[in-house]
């Protein structure tokens, strides 16, 4: 099975902190990681591969530094990876950005072969949008499922594990299909020393607006329906009674009736 | 580009499962009510599914002018390729200009495939509504970053503007089933192979437990302090003796006590209830991101220095084993007096 993962090079936003006089994000120090839902969608990606065989590719949209985010899917099972980076892409939204990415998946098509499978993460943890696939979906005309958990092939369908709020789906769908991924119970796996080694040796292509048949007014800032007004930091709450240095009971109690003096219970 | 000014109304969509609506289509008709009425547009609820009539009256009592009502055998049960294809043919042929959509699993589905078929904007997860006093525009915040930051984002040139805001946001309004009933009625049809998903099986988590914590009003969570899976059970009587849905924290399904449907935080489950109870959890970033807009919050740890207290309205420092079972039986005596 030809498999595209699409990846995102993005902060760690579980290290990002406030600056609390300016109030706003400490972005500097955090480190950059591979999308951790997109870990997830790799990880599956590879186990579709040993079981069925295949090759996997992996694509990311941005900066230049993005390649080491893909150097890291090089060492934990991808075949290939291509970088997707132009100044002008700059400011993109969601729509904006899968039209990008469908636009590259097509000019990386053209060269080599169909994807049967294109995988992402459910959301990236910087954005949180959850669009991007569906919209890759949309651009291409596939079956897509979102909130994926585990992923079998069933002869030309496959059969995907899907979460929904209160239980679990098993969808049916045909190929290609676009399919986002949620946390999995397969942790994404470790690189060893030699696979790291060889995925920093690798070279791996740009592609910029040149390389693509694409319309530019469709991507950037100007191809973006959606515009940020403004970004703010919410304001965390701390002004709460903590009880402590009593007996468990004596707390349960005091607990119990400063609930019910607020009519919470 | 589409002409802004034959854009009208506000259309809330209002999933059906089982034969009902999700909550969080019946709460947004409150919020739609008070844009609608900025801009003196109509507001509409659409209504998707099979045999779901008594849905588009539901939606009427909640406060929706008129609805629009599909149905079909096809439409039994959500997918992606059926409810996009209705979508997209209503808008076409009324032209809302906004559309808010609940952001469950099926709503951030459908989303996001019918706005990049329109080519219009839409926004994610809102947890706010308003418009925009310059333009009129509907302003959606939102949380981005793991619930670091809130933006306002704005769909200034294409329409609908769409949104999908997130359960529990917003208040429903007392229903009044008194309220005329104006349903249009649409027959759209989407052929069978047009149909590329199927839906094989549904699988309940627990025989007889649900967990639905997007719609829950407590929440009974467990972390790392626990220390093994048999002790969930003090969370799981806690629970009961609350009426609530028991959450965990990542490190609990990490560690294989609890299944990750009941996963609260930033790679598990986003909620809101009124009271989130957090016992053995210390907060960890993804976590609170997770449910740090609980309307209260009570957090036990014997880590004084946790960071769960930071967003805690109560806590208590100490042993959860020894707390949890003094206030379960208070709790169940607080009830008791209560029904007297």
């Amino acid at each position: 099975m030809n498999i595209l993962v699409c990846v995102k090079q993005v902060p760690d936003t579980t290290e990002i902190k406030i600056d609390p006089i300016t109030n706003t994000l400490i972005r500097a120090g955090v480190p950059s990681i591979v999308n951790p839902f997109d870990a997830y969608a790799l990880e599956l990606a590879v186990r579709i591969k040993e079981t069925n065989g295949g090759i996997i590719t992996v694509l990311a949209m941005g900066p230049e530094q993005a390649k080491s985010a893909l150097k890291e899917c090089l060492s934990v099972g991808a075949d290939k990876a291509i970088l997707v980076s132009d100044r002008v892409f700059g400011g993109s939204d969601t729509l904006a950005t899968s039209y990008i990415l469908s636009t590259t998946i097509k000019a990386i098509e053209s060269k080599t072969e169909k994807f049967d499978l294109i995988l992402c993460g459910k959301q990236a943890i910087d954005g949180d949008t959850g669009q991007v696939g569906p919209e890759i979906a949309e651009h291409f005309g596939y079956a897509q499922v979102t909130y994926a958990e585990d992923i079998t092939v069933d002869g030309e369908n496959l059969r995907v594990k899907r979460e929904n709020e209160d239980h679990h789906e098993i969808i049916e769908t045909q190929l290609p299909a676009v399919i986002t991924v949620i946390k999995t119970a397969y942790e994404p796996r470790y690189a060893t020393i030699k696979s790291k080694m060889a995925s920093n040796k690798v070279q791996i292509p740009t592609m910029t607006s040149i390389d693509l048949d694409i319309d530019l007014e469709r991507t950037g800032l100007k191809g973006s329906p959606t515009k940020v007004k403004k970004t703010f930091v919410p304001q965390i709450k701390k002004s709460g009674i903590i009880i402590k240095g009593k007996t468990s009971s004596e707390s349960a109690l005091e607990l119990i009736s400063l609930l019910s003096d607020a009519s919470i219970i | 580009m589409n002409i802004l000014e034959d854009f009208k109304n506000l259309w809330v969509y209002v999933e059906a499962v089982d034969g009902k609506a999700k909550s969080v289509g019946l709460e947004l008709l409150n919020p739609g009510r008070r844009l609608a009425d900025i801009n003196k547009e109509k507001l509409i609820a659409v209504v998707i599914g099979d045999n779901v009539q008594s849905i588009a009256n539901t939606a009427i009592a909640y406060g929706a002018d008129e609805v629009i009502l599909v149905e079909g055998s096809e439409y039994k049960e959500y997918s992606t390729d059926g409810y996009v294809n209705v979508l997209d043919k209503l808008v076409e042929k009324y032209k809302p200009s906004t559309l808010l959509i609940g952001a469950t699993n099926n709503g951030r589905d459908v989303a996001p495939r019918l706005a990049c078929r329109i080519k219009t904007g839409l926004t994610a997860d809102c947890t706010g509504l308003d418009i925009d006093d310059e333009s009129g525009n509907v302003a959606w915040t939102r949380p981005a970053f793991g619930g670091n930051l809130m933006a306002t984002i704005l769909c200034p040139n294409t329409r609908p503007q769409i949104g999908t805001v997130r359960p529990g946001v917003f208040k429903k309004i007392e229903p009044d089933f008194s309220r005329e009933i104006k349903i249009l009625r649409e027959r759209i049809n989407t052929p069978k192979e047009g149909i590329r998903t199927k839906l094989i099986e549904c699988i309940k988590e627990t025989a007889g437990e649900v967990v639905n914590l997007d719609e829950a009003e407590i929440i009974v969570s467990g972390g790392r302090g626990l220390g093994k899976a048999e002790n969930f059970s003090l969370i799981r009587e806690l629970a009961k003796v609350l009426g609530a849905t028991v959450g965990s924290s990542r490190a609990a399904v990490d560690a294989g006590w609890i299944s990750h449907i009941h996963q609260v935080g930033q790679t598990g489950k986003t909620v809101q209830p009124k009271i989130y109870v957090a016992c053995g959890i210390s907060g960890a970033l993804q976590h609170l991101a997770g449910m740090n807009s609980s309307d209260t919050i009570i957090a036990i740890n014997k880590d004084e220095d946790a960071p769960i207290f930071n967003v805690a309205n109560y806590g208590i420092v100490g042993d959860l084993f020894e707390i949890l079972p003094v206030l379960i039986e208070e709790i169940e005596k607080v009830k008791k007096l209560k029904i007297i």
